[in-house]
């Protein structure tokens, strides 16, 4: 019997704001426990939510990048349920009016094909705060710092299929928020966290099968395993002739495996009712077109034309898996025309991202800036070095020893392109191989590397490996 | 509409309130009472009328992003029953 799974994400991504949706406390990262949760957050009596105008803005730069509906008046409601981290016993969220209806992402599927997963909706929401049960005993104890963050929560439609998609779909949209600067996308932190509704069904049925909602997954790779996991265990407990009970489970990294919490399961009757405090949200035609008019080029978008230059396109979606290297990539172009993109783009890729990630540094904090990679580049072009010289260049360039003219002349690394110099260090090697040339003119063609390779090595890399080619063939007859 | 008293006790287990025997039967009877003014009202015909969402007819107003709130910890947490090392303590609470 083969098994469907069914899959949609909620996705909670933190928004980039300074101060909190209702409040004007701070929302950085890291403060002492509860030294940035005001009486708004603690929910005081007598204290009314203002709305944040930057979180409003930041949602609709969302619902426009995924081609969604900005609602014109949308509505904010009161989500009653009781946990100590949650001070007002209600949450404010949004539920039949959402800022963002509709919308869709493309991911990109295994086999190179692509697949639109929809949205179902964007709303804002206030986050809860923060209970820590390690260090009192028989209590909890909270910290409310994180109580009135701005969230967007992103819920698809359920369209994924695998637990691959899932997770294709999910860092997809991670790009997206960071790339339009809504959310940093910072998951150990917990700006960008994920529930996945999961349910199985026949393969061939239509009829959806009873989902369970899996919480708590901060990583993609818990993601994959947790659904991956969860979709195990509904198959087993329907072909063992029971039946998915609708509930929510928590993933435990640790073990691997996903547990029922049952205290959630009775409390889920959430009484939503438009909350008193807060009026309609109206966004105009004018605000819209604002944001619009400060919306970046699209990841994919940037990727087609990037194809359009040469690029493969599985090199295209690397470059633009972030807009900083997107950026930095087109600034080594426009600074190094003559340079090909497609090797500008193996560069960025290549070398460079390999040192980045060895430093564990941001394209931003490269230690090799995008005009001094395109002044290397253009030495490689006009022939002043070999591509294989270059990447000693790069590394001297990435340790601080100066721009790339400047390690080519103290280092004398300038190709030799004098030919009369190459054939004389050609005529050497040949002199002092006679046993391989002999093999050679009798037809084992391999050891024409064994040339170029001596001839590189007596002119320390620095021959002009086409110049090369071309001289030694001639040659070696 | 009549509400039952399993109605009641979940209404009350929901909101978190204790409410002894007798009480809930006098909820049933006078919470009852407040849906049949809700059953009235659904006869009236709201074919093609918006919702209200808020009595007042305005939009809400947006206050611009900025931190304007400084650190009270010390002040607000004289009102809690329990703290430590900056936090809250309750009764422990785990999934």
């Amino acid at each position: 019997m083969s098994w469907e799974p069914v899959i949609g994400l909620e996705i909670h991504a933190q928004l980039a704001t300074r101060s909190k949706i209702f409040s004007g406390a701070a929302t950085a990262y890291g403060a002492p426990p509860n030294t940035q949760a005001c009486l708004v957050d603690l929910g005081y009596p007598g204290v009314l939510p203002v709305l944040n105008a930057e979180a409003v803005r930041l949602a609709v730069r969302f619902g426009l990048a995924i081609g969604g509906t900005v609602a014109p008046r949308s509505i904010f409601a009161r989500k009653n349920y009781f946990y100590p981290d949650l001070p007002k016993g209600y949450q404010i969220s949004q539920y039949e009016l959402p800022v963002v209806k509709g919308g869709s992402v493309e991911i990109l599927l295994d086999d190179g094909s692509r697949k639109t997963v929809r949205l179902t909706r964007a709303h804002l929401e206030e986050d809860a705060g923060k209970s820590l049960h390690e260090s009192f005993q028989g209590l909890s104890g909270i910290d409310l710092n994180r109580a009135g963050t701005p969230l967007l929560e992103i819920v698809s439609e359920p369209d994924m299929r695998s637990a691959k998609e899932a997770a294709a779909y999910m860092r997809r949209v991670h790009q997206l928020v960071r790339w339009i600067g809504i959310c940093d996308g910072n998951m150990q932190e917990g700006s960008f966290r994920c529930d996945a509704n999961v349910s199985v069904r026949r393969a061939g049925t239509d009829k959806l099968g009873t989902r369970t909602e899996i919480k708590n997954l901060n990583s993609f790779r818990f993601l994959e395993r947790a659904i991956l996991h969860e979709i195990d265990r509904q198959i087993e407990v329907i072909e063992d002739g029971g039946r998915i009970v609708q509930e929510t489970r928590l993933y435990d990294p640790d073990r691997d495996e996903t547990r029922s919490m049952r205290s959630k399961e009775e409390a889920n009757d959430y009484r939503y009712f438009p909350d008193p405090d807060l009026l309609p949200l109206e966004i105009d035609a004018a605000t819209l077109d604002a944001v619009r008019a400060t919306l970046p080029e699209l990841p994919d978008r940037r990727a087609a034309r990037f194809v359009t230059l040469g690029i493969p396109a599985a090199d295209a979606a690397q470059l633009t898996l972030e807009r900083d290297t997107a950026d930095y990539f087109e600034a080594v172009l426009a600074a190094a025309p003559a340079v090909e993109p497609r090797v500008a783009a193996n560069w960025v890729n290549g070398d460079l991202a390999a040192a980045l990630n060895d430093a564990g540094l941001g394209i931003t904090a490269s230690r090799v800036g995008a005009a001094a990679l395109a002044a290397l580049l253009l030495r490689v072009a006009d022939n002043t070095i070999s591509g294989k010289i270059a990447k000693d260049v790069f590394a001297a360039m990435w340790a601080g020893e100066g721009g790339a003219d400047d390690i080519i002349a103290a280092r004398g690394l300038r190709q030799i392109t004098d030919s009369g110099a190459l054939e004389a260090a050609i005529d050497k090697v040949i002199a002092a191989s006679p046993n391989q040339l002999a093999e050679y003119r009798a037809g084992k063609d391999k050891l024409f590397g064994y040339f170029v390779g001596q001839v590189m090595k007596a002119t320390g890399g620095k021959a002009n490996p086409q110049q090369l080619n071309e001289l030694l063939r001639r040659k070696l007859g | 509409m009549a509400l039952t008293r399993e109605n009641v006790a979940y209404i009350a287990h929901l909101a978190r309130l204790a409410v002894s025997e007798r009480e809930a039967a006098d909820y049933v009877v006078k919470l009852s009472r407040i849906l049949d003014l809700v059953d009235q009202l659904r006869q009236v015909d709201t074919a093609g009328i918006a919702p209200m969402a808020h009595p007042l007819p305005m939009a809400q107003r947006l206050r611009p992003d900025a931190v304007t709130e400084t650190d009270r910890r010390e002040d607000i947490q004289r009102n809690a029953p329990q703290a430590a090392e900056g936090l809250y303590l309750v009764p422990r609470v785990i999934e």
